[in-house]
């Protein structure tokens, strides 16, 4: 009646397979697209694009990427610290051992490299499977960490250990570095996350995605009616771990600048973004930049809020803000699985029908 | 030879101790593991809690004194603590009343979740203790002392020049004396049956008369136990601060290895990990830049799985479509 189509009108596979069913959400998406493409860049500052607009494009990838592993897969990984650790070493060793690199291809080398490692990490999932294969990740978790602390060659024998981006451009603008303006990184990343959104849309309502769901759904059943579980789990490994690795590459390089094994990429970062796809929806495009969205925004929510206006010390805050999450996790798998994102879907098929529901 | 080498043994010994350790934190995911099947993320975080807490009924601390001095109260004590087992007994009555909190509110709802759900339940359960053990004892590095010995053992100094610490030898008998308590419990008391047959058979259970919200109850608070006991020997070692947590993630390779269902396979396994990671460390660890003790468990734990995913007691997995 209102926003939707009143049934279902479909003549056509195409139509069926359509990303946006309807005209006008076509058009909300372009419009908005346009708007964040064309608009935002000129009003961007610094603060914003530093705490609000790079962490959550950056985030997004990185939860899209696990959402293809655990979400449509089924394989559950904590190793995403390990693995955005890999892409931001290899983006540091490209960009200092190539120079004149462009940073598009630099990202993307980055993100091969990841995939390789994560699919040399992924071999044990096809022997081992649920809490087993969960904890067994947690092992590329802590031996990448460690590897990027002790091989002197990854960070360059630098006396600190610490990696530093140099500056590097895209195209002729620099988006790495300290000379960076806020709208280049803004426009790199929000670029890429479309390019990877778009990727994974198509990725996963083809031949490839279905045999991920297959396994995911019940893996034995799969392997029966002809999946071949090695390429499906390797794949869903590569993908995501490419995709884990461009976010990290991103995380270190334009986002941060500087960054530090231990600090940067610890287990947290795994489970932060195993937090995203779970608030956001678990299988879902739109619900892992939902979820993404949705963990960014709240620590500086609760320090604007409690810290800012209510003048509670931040230690407080800080802890209040764990139990918050930790208790919003707990919620959404009791009351919604599907995470926010089912929320969206409900309120899809009541606006079907509204406002006669019967 | 490396035998011959007067260090490998005391090596051996600090890490057959430390793998009592582990197998202590691994025991209490066992015990829940095989109860309700959940796979507990949290043990690591209520070792923690419970070790803050009795840490708090000890010097006598106001819970939450913090946030009291938000409404102006700027008390954080009161008179004095309470004498060491008094304040244990009071710590294991709030584990108790934690397990029933934990039962009802995130357990019940959950009835029938794939385990994956579950153990992604136990991650949110976790950083809520995190906050709340924080919010209501202060973040700050406690000392935690209930009277064990402590200190290089001199007897064993004395006739083989070996350097153990006392409180490793008690920890390890504490890990003994619980062990054999948990098997009594759950071979010779109506309860352990009963806890047993649930473990075996939800439906099958319930359909006898058991309860299984009591059972899952009864089965988190021994967990508890087992945590305060992991709480008190970590916490007395290293003082109780938030990386007590951490060791949950110590117990989990152990876990791997001994296989998620079988108490004498979380013992086994800590040991091998425990001195194992000692060995390594100490004669691979220099050769590639040391501090290996933070993957070796996990990275022997995934090539053992390889070969036998169960782990080494665990029930063979068989599936079905």
């Amino acid at each position: 009646m209102f926003y939707r189509e009143a049934g279902d009108f479909k003549t056509s596979y195409q139509s069926d397979q359509a990303t946006f069913t309807l005209r006008l959400d076509k058009i909300l998406f372009w419009g908005l697209m346009a708007i964040a493409t064309f608009v935002v860049p000129f009003f961007v500052t610094e603060y914003w694009e530093k705490s609000v607009f790079l962490p959550f494009f950056i985030y997004s990838i990185a939860a899209l990427g696990l959402n293809i592993l655990t979400g449509y897969c089924g394989q559950v990984s904590l190793g995403t610290g390990g693995f955005m650790a890999v892409g931001a070493y290899a983006s540091f060793k490209l960009m200092t051992g190539i120079p004149n690199l462009d940073m598009f291809l630099v990202i993307m080398l980055a993100g091969l490299v990841t995939a390789l490692v994560g699919v040399l990490f992924g071999l044990p999932s096809l022997r081992i499977k649920g809490f087993y294969l969960a904890v067994a990740t947690l092992a590329s978790q802590f031996f990448l960490v460690w590897l990027f602390n002790k091989w002197e060659w990854s960070y360059n024998y630098s006396p600190t250990g610490q990696i530093n981006a140099p500056t590097r451009d895209f195209l002729g603008i620099d988006v790495t570095g300290p000379t960076t303006a806020p709208w280049a990184t803004y426009l790199f990343c929000l670029g890429l996350l479309f390019i990877f959104a778009w990727i994974t849309r198509n990725l996963v309502r083809g031949h490839i995605g279905r045999s991920w769901m297959a396994i995911r759904d019940m893996d034995i059943a799969a392997e029966i009616i002809g999946v071949n579980p090695l390429v499906a789990k390797l794949s869903a490994f590569a993908v995501s771990s490419f995709f884990i690795g461009v976010a990290g590459a991103l995380y270190f390089s334009v986002w941060l600048g500087a960054a530090e094994p231990t600090e940067a990429f610890a287990i947290d970062k795994s489970f932060d973004v195993l937090f995203m796809i779970i608030i956001g929806g678990l299988g879902s495009i739109l619900g892992s930049m939902i979820g993404a969205a949705f963990i960014i925004l709240l620590p500086i929510f609760f320090k604007n809020v409690l810290v800012g206006y209510c003048g509670i010390p931040t230690d407080i805050a800080e802890f209040t803000q764990i139990v918050f999450i930790g208790a919003l996790i707990i919620f959404f798998l009791i009351k919604e699985p599907h995470g926010i994102v089912a929320y969206w879907r409900t309120l899809k098929e009541k606006l079907r029908l509204w406002p006669f529901p019967y | 030879m490396f035998f011959l080498d007067p260090f490998f043994y005391e090596i051996l010994i600090s890490g057959l101790l430390a793998g009592v350790m582990y197998a202590l934190v691994a025991l209490g995911f066992v015990l829940i593991f095989k109860a309700s099947g959940i796979f507990n993320f949290a043990q690591g975080v209520l070792a923690l809690f419970a070790a803050l807490t009795l840490v708090g009924f000890q010097t006598g601390q106001i819970p939450f004194a913090h946030l009291l001095s938000l409404f102006g109260l700027h008390a954080t004590h009161w008179g004095a603590g309470f004498p060491t087992i008094v304040a244990l007994l009071f710590s294991l009555g709030v584990m108790v009343l934690l397990a029933w909190l934990i039962v009802q509110i995130v357990l019940k709802p959950l009835v029938n979740q794939e385990g994956i759900i579950l153990f992604m339940a136990t991650i949110g359960l976790a950083y809520v203790l995190e906050g709340v053990g924080d919010l209501m004892w202060g973040a700050n590095v406690k000392e935690l002392n209930i009277g064990l010995p402590e200190g290089p053992s001199e007897i064993i100094l004395d006739a083989t020049d070996m350097f153990i610490d006392k409180l490793e030898i008690s920890a390890a008998i504490v890990a003994i004396v619980l062990v054999v308590s948990l098997t009594l419990f759950s071979q010779y008391t109506k309860m352990g049956r009963a806890l047993r047959a649930v473990a075996d058979d939800h439906q099958a259970a319930l359909s006898v008369g058991i309860s299984l919200e009591t059972i899952w109850w009864i089965v988190w608070s021994v967990s508890g136990l087992v945590a305060l006991v992991a709480g008190v020997m970590w916490g007395a070692k290293s003082g109780v601060q938030f990386s007590l947590s951490l060791i949950a993630l110590k117990a989990l390779p152990v876990l791997m290895l001994g296989g998620f269902t079988s108490i004498p396979g979380a013992i086994v396994g800590g040991l091998i990990i425990g001195v194992g990671e000692k060995l390594f460390e100490f004669y691979i660890g220099p050769l590639i830049g040391g501090a290996t003790e933070n993957w070796f468990a996990y990275m022997l734990a995934l090539l053992f799985l390889l070969f036998r995913p169960q782990g080494l007691f665990g029930e063979k997995i068989i599936e079905r479509v």
